[in-house]
């Protein structure tokens, strides 16, 4: 076996060597000295370099496959901590609180960008250059591959018998029918070459054949189509826009408001893109699991009834924003992103009258809905006619129980038991002086907190329908209902089209570039002694190629059928599977391991078509096992 | 529409049953490769460094040809006769039979629930581990009837494949069960029938190819140490095939997982830009995803690379599936993301 390796080998890998010509990767296959990316540093290194050659060195150093399995390792090692850390882009707040938990590590992982990993420098350098070696590799290989495929068949080997699928045969036939009969039998997925000996073909000649010179293409479509993606990638980061808006019901909003809750673009795109349409929310429909104990409160439901004019003056039309289903405008697409409670409530200052009024949106912050909201007063009077500002922050229970602790929390996501807690601050609320203000939280410095006759802070516990009186006279709530609200996303994302295209070549390529099989096959016709004439067909095959053998035997047995001459075996396969798709790996095929069995009958009808002695089942020189 | 208690219940029992038999399969199995080890050591009538010579010739040629030179064909493997593989015989009666338990399980549990079983982890592996049952199976009957390419007899996978299965199941069973329930509806989508299920065909591709990687490392060691003039330990070893037969075999299924893993990847974000409205976000799940590819991605290169051959390689696979672990167990559970559905 050993044995076999070294006196055969090279002169196999001449013959395979064209499978691989040009490529870094072809470089694996060649002898040392003429191998583009390994062996080039070894044969410079020795003497000092000239910029010029640095810099070819490090680009040859760079392409090579041994820099890219690397840079693939690091790419992989590098998204890693995008995940173990909290990311300024998804989780802003957990960011934060990381830093507050960590005060020395938190700044320097922030100075290491490891809060935004995936535009950090070093994330970036690494996949740059992981592309930039993927061009500088394929590219080349590219024009390799272009040529050869326009080059005829690699010549045919003078021994034929020595390569890992090989059959002979006696014809009837004389030498130049039998030839062109050869050709007619390598059908037409192969490149075919005929060589007459002597220019008519009497006295014999050989056919060279090859097929599969797409799974290189292949891997030139798979390779490149990744840089595609890489720049719809691209595209979709400069060019996007989100904005996020909470929408009560009965309420509207316009595309071209600077009203966002919040919004993020890229580099080159800003609110001025966003469509100028109209939505309406009409209805926020839930559900949640009820029945099933073990289940209970997990939602089953969430459907946004909406109005949607894509511009000013157009039609509306009725559409029902879902989860899994978001509605499209002018190329924006609309999901819903939350949904929750907004309480409608009314304020009545110290004069009576109603100076606050509206739905206010109770942000969820458990499964079960426990939510937190406020309520900003901030031209209220009190008793005596004195200007107050208001403050009232509050937890909303749709379904008030009391938890494990004691305290009360919502035992179930739907409204059960609705219950509102209240308590009242006043002070200056920050309002007037413009700076931005999160309109769901209140900045209690700044303020005092309202207490009760007991010197308690007051709190108010209502119900639908309830009115409570702050004390002091400042006025009183009411809490007129419960309405639902719903959170939208707006976002554009140009480019996704691309990316997708370009994925699924990606994988048309890599799927060329792992199953095509790779076969070349030789067929040599010489006269026979007493006339007719002798041929022999051979394959070989880049990569383990199961099917090798079965290809051999029915280029055989047609070129017999071509000749009308008896063909040994009918029973086996009349045309060599044309899809079949083994992955070919580099080493022979899985059904040639020389175990000396014959594993069907055609194979054993086969062999009785060889020349007898010296070669064993597979063409090989029989092993002494 | 509400969930059929009855039908769960059902489902229930005969997981149970398959867990049952896949454990009666997987004795079977063992018996028969202790055996088997046996009687090639028996028939082994010679030298053991002087086969070992031939074996590590065929490695080592083999370990040239990542980058495209002819291998030496392996070191012909002792046939163990088929008749006399009467265990092996039982053991796949048996793993038949527990498929079809297991079928019937994942068949039980989609109908209870009126929808398709990969709503949650439990149902993942439920699911999963089905897929490589049926793939064992599959492997099994095309190399019976012989089909091109199939291969030898590869009922030796099927303590590795049984065991796995049943541990799988196991783990499964004890810390995921959820009772049979309607979705979520983030999950209530046709992207969950593709996306999830070219998910588990990847994984499972991914875990039938560990196996064979891992049982080709222990060869290639059992292979240098008769090299050197040493007997290996663990003699039913002898009955598997040759190191570089499994690493092909081994390359073969992560080829398809490969392919599998990337439309999982797509496949994952169109659904994202339906269900979260952009397509590609670096969710912790998204991120491992991305991982397990690249390192896939990694190891199809160092297979073609000069001077890394298919065992280095195998290490870089085993990497890629401590990655397909640890998005499994671990970023499902602990890490907060979009992806949080194990239901646990
Ligand atoms: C984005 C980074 C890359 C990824 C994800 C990637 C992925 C892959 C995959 C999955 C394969 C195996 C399937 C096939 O044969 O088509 C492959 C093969 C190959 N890659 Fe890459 N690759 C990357 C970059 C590169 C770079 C930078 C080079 C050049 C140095 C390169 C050169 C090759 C070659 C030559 C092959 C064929 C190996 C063979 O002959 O079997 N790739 N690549």
């Amino acid at each position: 076996m050993a044995h076999d390796t070294t006196r055969d080998g090279s002169h196999l890998d001449d013959l395979r060597d064209g499978y691989r010509d040009g490529g870094p990767g072809g470089a694996a296959s060649r002898p040392a000295g003429s191998s583009r990316s390994g062996s080039a540093g070894s044969s410079t290194a020795a003497a000092p370099l000239r910029p010029g050659e640095f810099l070819r060195y490090c680009w040859r150093q760079l392409t090579s496959m041994r820099v890219a399995l690397f840079l693939l390792m690091l790419l992989a090692v590098a998204a890693v901590p995008g995940s173990t850390f909290p990311q300024r882009g998804t989780d802003p707040a957990g960011v934060a609180q990381f830093v507050l938990d960590h005060p020395t590590a938190g700044p320097w992982l922030d100075r290491l960008q490891f809060f935004d990993v995936y535009s950090s420098v070093w994330f970036s350098a690494v996949y740059l250059l992981l592309f930039v070696s993927l061009v500088g590799c394929v590219l080349p290989r590219a024009g390799v591959h272009w040529r050869a495929l326009r080059s005829r068949p690699p010549r045919t080997p003078a021994r034929l018998s020595r390569l890992p699928e090989h059959r002979e045969a006696e014809l009837a036939a004389d030498p130049a029918t039998a030839l062109g009969a050869a050709r007619a039998a390598l059908g037409r997925r192969f490149r075919v070459d005929v060589r007459p000996d002597g220019g008519d073909g009497a006295s014999g000649g050989s056919v060279a054949a090859e097929r599969g010179h797409h799974r290189e293409s292949g891997n030139l479509l798979f390779h490149l189509s990744l840089v595609g993606l890489l720049l719809a990638v691209a595209t979709s980061a400069l060019f996007s826009y989100s904005g996020q808006r909470l929408v009560t019901e009965g309420e509207s909003f316009v595309g071209t408001t600077s009203d966002w809750d919040s919004f993020e673009s890229g580099v080159w795109a800003d609110q001025g893109d966003i469509p100028p349409f109209a939505l309406t929310l009409e209805r926020m429909t839930v559900g949640f699991e009820a029945q099933q104990t073990s289940q209970i409160g997990q939602p089953r439901q969430f459907a946004a009834d909406v109005l949607l004019t894509d511009e000013p003056g157009a039609e509306p039309r009725a559409e029902t924003v879902r989860v899994n289903h978001p509605a499209v405008v002018d190329g924006a697409q609309v999901s819903l992103s939350g949904n929750g409670y907004a309480l409608r409530l009314t304020y009545r200052d110290g004069a009576g009258d109603v100076v606050a009024d509206g739905a206010v949106p109770f942000l969820p912050q458990t499964a079960n809905y426990d939510s937190t909201g406020v309520l900003k007063v901030p031209d209220a009077v009190d008793a005596d006619g004195e200007p107050v500002q208001v403050g009232l922050q509050g937890v909303f229970l749709p379904a008030a129980t009391v938890g494990s602790d004691g305290a009360p929390v919502s035992g179930f996501p739907d409204l059960a038991n609705p219950v509102l807690v209240m308590t009242a601050w006043t002070g200056d609320l920050g309002l007037d002086d413009g700076r931005p203000q999160n309109v769901y939280e209140l900045d209690d410095s700044g303020l005092t907190r309202v207490l009760d006759d007991a010197g308690q802070p007051v709190a108010l516990q209502m119900q639908p329908g309830d009115v409570a009186e702050l004390p002091g006279g400042l006025g009183t709530l009411t809490f007129e209902g419960v309405q639902r609200f719903a959170s939208f996303d707006v976002r554009y994302t140009p480019g996704q089209h691309a990316a997708l295209a370009f994925s699924l070549l990606a994988t048309a390529g890599l799927v060329m570039s792992l199953f095509l099989p790779r076969r070349r096959l030789w067929v040599r016709v010489v006269p026979a002694a007493g006339g007719g004439s002798r041929v022999e067909v051979a394959g070989l095959s880049r990569g383990s190629d199961a099917g090798l053998g079965d290809e051999v035997d029915g280029v055989l047995r047609r070129l017999r059928r071509e000749l009308g001459e008896p063909v040994p075996d009918e029973a086996g396969p009349d045309e060599p599977e044309d899809g079949d798709v083994t992955p070919s790996g580099d080493a022979p095929a899985v059904g040639d391991d020389g175990d000396g069995a014959p594993r069907r009958a055609g194979r054993g009808a086969a062999d009785a078509a060889r020349v007898p002695g010296g070669t064993g089942t597979d063409g090989r020189p029989e092993e002494t096992a | 529409m509400s969930v059929d208690e009855n039908i769960a219940g059902i489902s229930n029992v005969l997981l149970y049953a398959a867990m049952a038999a896949y454990l009666f399969a997987m004795t079977a199995y063992a018996a028969d490769l202790a055996e088997s080890g046996k009687v090639v050591k028996a028939r082994r009538g010679e030298p053991a460094a002087r086969r070992a010579g031939g074996q590590r010739g065929a490695s080592a040629g083999s370990a040239g040809s990542a980058g495209g030179r002819v291998a030496a064909p392996p070191a012909p493997p002792v046939r163990v006769p088929r008749g006399r593989r009467r265990a092996a015989a039982v053991g796949t009666s048996l793993f038949v039979l527990a498929t079809l338990f297991h079928l019937g399980s994942v068949v039980a549990r989609g109908l209870s629930v009126h929808r398709v079983p990969w709503g949650n982890m439990f149902e993942f592996a439920l699911t999963g581990t089905l897929v490589v049952s049926l793939a064992y199976l599959v492997v099994v009957l095309r190399a019976h009837l012989g089909a091109p390419g199939a291969g030898r007899d590869a009922r030796y996978l099927g303590v590795f494949v049984a065991g796995p299965v049943l541990a799988t199941l196991g783990i499964a069973l004890r810390t995921f069960y959820v009772e049979a329930a309607q979705l979520v509806p983030a999950l209530d989508s046709y992207w969950l029938v593709i996306h999830v299920f070219v998910a588990i065909l990847a994984s499972a591709l991914s875990t039938v190819g560990f196996s064979a990687t891992v049982l080709q490392l222990v060869q290639e060691k059992r292979e240098r140490s008769r090299a050197a003039g040493r007997v290996p330990g663990g003699a039913f070893m002898d009955a598997l095939p040759s190191s570089v037969e499994l690493e092909r075999t081994a390359f073969r299924l992560y080829a398809v997982g490969f392919v599998m893993w990337t439309f999982t990847l797509i496949a994952g974000a169109v659904w994202a830009q339906v269900a979260w409205n952009r397509y590609w976000g670096w969710d912790s799940k998204e991120v491992w995803t991305f991982v397990i590819w690249v390192v896939y991605a990694a190891y199809l290169h160092a297979r073609a690379t000069r001077g890394w051959d298919g065992r280095r390689a195998a290490w870089l696979a085993c990497a890629a599936f401590a990655c397909i672990l640890f998005n499994y167990l671990v970023v499902n559970i602990f890490f907060p993301g979009l992806h949080s559905y194990a239901g646990v």
